[in-house]
């Protein structure tokens, strides 16, 4: 198998469901020919031509919409937004349309989109470049919201998205781009969507997590392990729809569970985790659900001790972890 | 006030509502019966502690209920009594201190720069109360996985924060206190299953038959049981019976039957035999000074176990009128705590029921049980001659753990020779 980063398996799924199917086309800023800003689309102009791969101009609200009418009309879009900071005029046209599509019409139309957009934090990107936006997009019913952490995930959960006859908002944390890295199958493969995973097996603890921060908690759980505290990894790759059973199968066999996300805590992803397990495994808890979220702060600050403050690190993992463990 | 479920005895840590004797909105006096208790050692009538109306039944029939646990609210002005004599000093009147005047109990002595004057009661209460014990509380988890295995978690000792104890904490316990037996054996057909079927019925369980469930598949889950048998000719006991019935009902006004010969004969030889009479524990066998024989007794509700306390310190005809008393009481459901406490050997007379040899299980956590069977009229070999005899089997189980055959046989030879050495000579005071 071939080890490649999160940016080239992203390429590849792009690439691959270019090729298969012609209704696959990709509009955003800068994706022509620069190759995107993070070359995510490096050499496809080329390849499939000036119809295919649409350079757009600055108006994300225009991206989103004409992606949306695409959809609606019998393509497949990919719809770019360069940075998930900018996501937010898109938010009528995924928000109060895409969304509602098919409900609207009775299942007489639908919209197979892929709203993809780098996010997160960890790169000082401060205010305008770190945000993550997961939370605002899960909230909604008739969205799927995906959130891969290493290049097998994000390939695969990718051409899914591509394949899927309704919206998708694929959120790729900057930060995995080039530092994460992994083997990949050379044969085609998908990921089922809304399939959680465990990226590490455990006795102990629960961490359940996704995006960047499976990585710091697979090394914080390594650090645990140092010290006889055996940590499941649960990393849920969709955040909408979550993966009920596997949240609870995780929390039945430890009884302690550590939610981790970068996003801000209050009425995050893990709000709803944590609530989903007190209502379904309540007799299986052993400690309170604890959440490790990004703090109540309105954006990423710029000084880079600041920032390394907001994020959640395997440091503060590893202390969440001992204080569960000592419960 | 609340009332709540007092601790009855040691080891007993919770009990079952049973009948309650009172109604809401009842008028209650002092001790008067309030409700039935169900314990595992004991039912028992519990009385009101204090005088009032019945408000509120917060624990229903049948339900279990820890030690402490909320059973009932009577609405009582008892309460403000109590606090009345509660208080530290009666009020000091000028009348009473006279000339000589009184030392002031609850104020503070002059302080080297002036000060002081009384101190409140709350105050000097607040300096010893500063950090009350944390009350015990356990997670969903433990409570659980307590309940599904039937562990009393006292036992357990925390490994958690504050010595809280942890699911995994009941997890070791449970691994190491399994033996023999898997938990899935006892699990019956779930409810659906019952529910759905139209060619069964399903009795409900009371509360006796749910005690006597947890107590025999605690025996048979903990302990690993042998068994063995031994033919006894009592001949001797039936015609020594036979002798004496007449005179000693005319002259104690009860019935003498078979069983007080066979508990003189059980406690001589449980104090030759002491591994009959121990507890197996991890850290080693501990064996019981007292030979205390429990007495398996049929009571409408289900089997009970009265207890003779230092059952070898009396003679035959003590036994008697002690059995007579324990017996009427069991079936009267009149037994109080301390006559089902603290059995060391229990003795079981399946004879009664017509059986020749029955496997009774060990009453966890001793180390043996005995049966005695139907006395029957056998044709047996004596001195080279047929000869027709009674005879009885008595059949022992004991926790192979504690002992090995060799102790368990030389103890039931011992209760042998002492019944078949019955006879007109045996001194019954």
């Amino acid at each position: 198998m071939a080890v490649i980063t999160v940016l080239e398996a992203i390429r590849e799924a792009m690439r691959e469901e270019m090729r298969n199917d012609d209704r696959v086309f990709i509009m955003g800023e800068d994706i022509g020919a620069r190759g995107g800003v993070f070359l995510a689309t490096e050499g496809f102009l080329s390849e499939f031509g000036e119809e295919r791969i649409i350079d757009t101009p600055l108006a994300e609200s225009s991206i989103a919409g004409i992606a949306l009418g695409a959809a609606m009309s019998g393509l497949r879009p990919i719809a770019e937004i360069e940075f998930a900071d900018f996501i937010w005029p898109t938010i009528n046209q995924i928000v109060g349309e895409a969304a509602k599509v098919r409900y609207g019409t009775e299942g007489k139309l639908n919209a197979p989109m892929v709203l993809r957009a780098p996010q997160g934090g960890g790169v000082r990107g401060a205010l305008y470049h770190s945000q993550s936006v997961e939370a605002i997009f899960a909230h909604t019913p008739g969205l799927k919201v995906v959130t891969p952490s290493t290049p097998y995930d994000a390939k695969g959960l990718l051409k899914s998205s591509i394949r899927d006859d309704d919206p998708v908002i694929f959120l790729e944390h900057k930060r995995t781009y080039r530092l994460v890295k992994g083997e990949v199958p050379d044969q085609e493969y998908t990921i089922p969507l809304g399939k959680a995973d465990v990226k590490k097996l455990g006795e102990d603890i629960s961490i359940i997590t996704y995006g960047l921060m499976v990585h710091h908690c697979l090394e914080a759980a390594q650090m645990a392990s140092l010290e006889n505290i055996s940590v499941e990894v649960l990393d849920l790759r969709t955040v909408r729809p979550l993966d009920m059973e596997s949240i609870i199968n995780t929390v039945k066999k430890t009884g302690k569970t550590l939610i981790v996300y970068e996003d801000n805590q209050a009425l995050g992803i893990g709000s709803e985790v944590s609530a989903l397990i007190s209502q379904h495994a309540f007799e299986y808890l052993d400690a309170p659900v604890i959440r490790l979220g990004g703090p109540e702060v309105p954006a990423m600050p710029f000084s880079p001790p600041l920032e390394n403050m907001f994020m959640i690190d395997a440091e503060k993992i590893s202390t969440a972890i001992k204080e569960l463990a000592e419960y | 006030m609340k009332i709540e479920l007092p601790q009855v005895g040691e080891s007993v840590t919770e009990g079952v509502i049973g009948r309650w004797l009172k109604n809401v909105g009842d008028k209650i006096e002092k001790y008067d019966p309030l409700v039935e208790v169900i314990t595992d050692k004991v039912n028992m009538e519990l009385p009101s502690p204090v005088r009032g109306v019945l408000r509120e039944i917060i624990a229903n029939e049948g339900e279990t209920v820890q030690m402490g646990g909320l059973i009932a609210d009577i609405e009582t002005n008892e309460n403000q009594e109590n606090t009345n004599h509660d208080k530290l000093e009666p009020d000091v009147t000028d009348q009473e201190i006279g000339t000589t005047g009184v030392l002031l109990k609850n104020t503070a002595p002059v302080g080297p720069t002036g000060s002081g004057g009384p101190i409140s009661r709350d105050e000097s209460l607040s300096n010893h109360d500063k950090s009350p014990p944390p009350k015990s509380r356990y997670s969903p988890a433990v409570l659980r996985l307590a309940e599904e295995n039937q562990i009393d978690l006292a036992q357990i000792v925390g490994t958690g924060i504050n010595g809280r104890i942890t699911r995994k904490d009941v997890i070791s316990f449970i691994e190491a206190n399994s033996t023999i037996g898997g938990r899935e054996d006892s699990t019956g057909p779930s409810d659906q299953d019952t529910q759905s079927r139209k060619d069964q019925e399903k009795i409900a369980l009371t509360p006796v038959r749910k005690m006597i469930a947890a107590n025999m598949s605690k025996s048979a889950a903990l302990i690993p049981q042998a068994w063995s048998e031994v033919a006894v000719d009592v001949t001797g006991m039936v015609s020594k019976r036979q002798d004496i019935k007449e005179s000693f009902m005319n002259k104690e006004g009860i019935n003498i039957t078979y069983l007080p010969f066979v508990i003189k004969a059980v406690a001589e030889s449980l104090k030759k035999n002491p591994l009959l009479n121990s507890t197996w524990s991890e850290e080693g066998i501990i064996l019981k000074k007292n030979i205390n024989i429990g007495i398996a007794v049929a009571a409408p509700d289900g089997l009970i176990v009265p207890v003779i306390h230092n059952a070898d310190f009396f003679s035959i005809a003590g036994l008697a009128e002690i059995m007579e008393t324990l017996i009427s009481k069991a079936k009267n459901g009149k037994l109080s705590l301390p006559e089902v406490q603290g059995g060391t050997f229990t003795l079981n007379n399946t004879g009664a029921l017509g059986s020749v040899s029955s496997r009774p299980l060990v009453n966890h956590p001793q180390a043996a049980i005995m049966t005695t069977e139907a006395i029957i009229k056998r044709p047996v070999i004596k001195e080279d001659a047929i000869a027709i005899r009674s005879m009885m089997n008595i059949c022992l189980s004991f926790d192979h753990r504690i002992m090995d055959g060799a102790e368990a046989s030389a103890f039931s030879m011992s209760v042998k020779k002492l019944l078949e050495n019955i006879g007109s000579e045996t001194l019954i005071y």
